[in-house]
């Protein structure tokens, strides 16, 4: 599934890495060169600005270094950790089609979480760092993964909903000013082309199918509706790294332009499904030329973010279930390549 | 016991005829494990037919920073260039 | 209606012993996502288990139609090896299942696509895949036969428990034109070959249960077994008809 990096806001627990890469720092200090330091900080700022792309070994604000680490871990986070959701019906999909494509699709997410990971390793931060992080609760995830898939209906509304939040989240930031991340995320947009439209008609099938399938179809949309708009991080004059990012390039548009691009977006696809979203106050304003919608319970966000959602602990616990069952055989592999790179060198000499 | 894997660089060639192009990177524990992660990951929609994979240790870099001087030289050669040279219209195979 | 020739019955019947074989493997295999030890492998099973779903989709369109066949048989009605419902078990567990399986996949379907029979198309297209499941299963049985102390007894201890599921892979299935005695060679002499790089020797022990011996194609499974079915029927069951 596309995840996204929703900025993690005011309330985000101190001590983790989204507490702490909030103020800019030109690393000037650090060098001891003042002189240097300024230049370095100039040349940068006027590459960002004319729309270059930087790449790992260029020199980089700390802050600019940090802030990226953080949202490329977590990005990288919610790939894997959202992988669980939609594997929970892997064995359970009504049809051999659907299964394929539900395998494919979480096998994609596995792949991105992949891509994402390396992406965060040309700044110098290692996976198993970020692991770590991960699995010790330092670094978050994207919260939506913390509701539970309950029937067969929601693996489209993820693909539809989910995906479909978090593909107008990222397809900015395939022109996100640090090279290895726009690249990941060119790639990963061009994969993912498949995963928004398979939970359309996912959705389709079962809005048009039996009572009991559209009632399906229409009780996972009540569900997942709000919290996909709350994907896309807090409103605008409460979140607390936004303008950094979106003076880095990094970030391209604001929380609140995303949601409201989704917004407009989802409202007629959910008409050609037959299904209503779950807000009265959803209507067309002719005078803005966008939608009106309702407000959006961010006490709930805020609540699970901290780790009371429904499915916080199950999902971190899965996580690092996966990671210590599987140790000794990462340490079986790395120790027959040690053994078998000292046998060949020494059949060299 | 160590349980991490070394990060490999990996290169893909799309088709014959092209090169091999960095498609990006993966953890293995050796270059028979890192080749076949790097099938998975890199070709599963039939992007490739070669792979290369380089533990990403062994890769020397030319600067440290990617904007450096160190290629500066070679932009104010433009006589490298085709496009430095005119040619009359009409004139062909040239 | 037209009465079904004797060939046709055959056919059904051996579709649906190599169909189910691939159906109930990629079902287990699907079951690691999640829960592989490290990303890359995630990737890995996945693939070999869209792989296998591929071949039982083809195999089980040739009996009937897929989806009846796959969720609304009933438990005696599978006609899969016993090996292949076996539940994953640690690691260990599913790359001996692995081993044991895709090598003699392997053998089976190259087999198959050298012949002429009505398998040899599916199996020309399947062998490439079961090449490199045999290489997975492969790779994987080197680093943990030679990795270290508790890799190698996890192994050990996997290869043991499923070895006497394989006597049943030999059973001649009817329809199936190969040579029964001879694949058995090839699969025990590349078996032993990895094995034997591995550090690991072939397990002792009879290869067929008392009750095991060709019950699986005969419709007879484990416990485990039921359960998985279970829980792959029961959401295309509870809405008779529908279409998904």
């Amino acid at each position: 599934m596309v995840a996204v990096t929703p900025e993690t806001g005011p309330n985000a627990a101190p001590g983790t890495d989204a507490g702490q890469a909030g103020a800019q720092d030109s690393g000037v200090q650090e060098l001891g060169m003042p002189d240097l330091g300024a230049q370095l900080a100039a040349a940068f700022d006027a590459a960002v600005a004319a729309d270059e792309r930087v790449e790992p070994r260029d020199w980089m604000p700390e802050a600019y270094r940090a802030s990226l680490v953080r949202q490329m871990a977590q990005h990288a986070h919610s790939e894997i950790i959202g992988m669980q959701p939609e594997a929970n019906w892997i064995t359970r999909a009504p049809s051999l089609r659907r299964k394929a494509i539900l395998m494919a699709k979480v096998q994609d997410e596995a792949g991105h979480g992949l891509y994402l990971y390396s992406a965060a390793e040309t700044l110098g931060t290692s996976r198993d760092e970020l692991l770590d992080k991960l699995h010790s609760g330092k670094q978050k995830y994207s919260s939506i993964f913390n509701y539970p898939t309950l029937t067969w209906a929601d693996v489209g509304a993820i693909g539809w909903l989910v995906d479909g939040a978090a593909i107008t989240n990222q397809v900015p930031i395939c022109r996100c000013s640090y090279g290895p991340y726009a690249r990941a995320m060119v790639r990963i947009c061009k994969e993912e082309s498949f995963h928004q439209r398979q939970g359309f008609e996912l959705l389709m099938a079962l809005s048009k199918g039996t009572e009991a399938q559209h009632a399906m179809a229409q009780d996972a949309v009540d569900r997942w509706w709000w919290p996909s708009l709350m994907m896309f991080g807090p409103p605008d004059d409460e979140s607390a790294h936004s303008a950094q990012s979106m003076a880095w390039r990094i970030k391209r548009h604001s929380n609140d332009e995303l949601r409201q691009r989704f917004v407009d977006i989802a409202v007629p696809q959910a008409e050609a499904l037959g299904l209503t979203l779950p807000d009265p106050d959803l209507k067309w304003n002719e005078e803005r030329g966008q939608h009106d919608f309702g407000a959006i319970d961010w006490a709930e966000f805020w609540d699970v973010l901290k780790g009371n959602g429904p499915c916080n602990d199950q999902r971190i616990n899965q996580r690092r279930a996966a990671h210590e069952e599987g140790a000794w055989v990462r340490e079986a592999a790395a120790a027959y390549a040690e053994k078998h790179v000292r046998t060949e060198s020494e059949a060299r000499v | 016991m160590t349980q991490n894997w070394p990060l490999w660089e990996v290169f893909v060639r799309s088709r014959r005829g092209l090169s091999h192009t960095h498609a990006g990177s993966l953890h293995a524990p050796d270059a028979e494990m890192a080749l076949r992660n790097a099938r998975d990951l890199y070709t599963r929609r039939g992007e490739g037919i070669s792979i290369w994979v380089v533990p990403s240790t062994e890769i020397t870099a030319s600067s440290p920073d990617e904007r450096d001087p160190f290629f500066a030289a070679s932009a104010d050669k433009p006589y490298r260039h085709p496009t430095f040279y005119e040619i009359p219209e009409g004139v062909r195979h040239l | 209606m037209t009465s079904t020739s004797g060939t046709d019955v055959v056919r059904t019947a051996a579709a649906l012993a190599l169909g189910d074989d691939a159906l109930i493997l990629s079902h287990r295999l699907g079951e690691w996502a999640g829960h592989a030890p490290v990303l890359e492998e995630e990737v890995a099973l996945a693939n070999i288990a869209l792989d296998l779903l591929g071949q039982a989709r083809v195999l089980l369109s040739l009996a009937g139609d897929e989806d009846e066949l796959a969720f609304l048989r009933e438990e005696r009605a599978f006609r899969n090896l016993q090996l292949v419902e076996q539940p994953n078990g640690d690691f260990a567990h599913t790359i001996a299942r692995q081993l044991y399986f895709s090598f003699y996949q392997h053998e089976l379907y190259a087999e198959l696509a050298a012949g002429d029979g009505p398998f040899g198309p599916l199996a020309a297209k399947a062998v490439k895949e079961t090449a490199y499941h045999r290489d997975h299963a492969e790779q994987w049985t080197l680093r943990l036969g030679d990795g270290t102390e508790e890799s190698r007894r996890r192994m050990r201890t996997a290869l043991d428990a499923l070895w006497k599921f394989t006597g049943e892979m030999f059973a001649p299935v009817d329809g199936v034109e190969v040579d029964w005695a001879a694949l058995e060679q090839r699969w025990l002499a590349s078996l032993t070959g990895v094995l034997d790089r591995a550090g690991l020797a072939l397990p002792e022990g009879p290869r067929t249960g008392a009750w095991a011996a060709g019950a699986g194609r005969q419709g007879l499974h484990t416990e485990p077994f039921g359960r998985m079915l279970a829980e792959m029927q029961h959401l295309h069951r509870s809405h008779p008809g529908a279409s998904w």
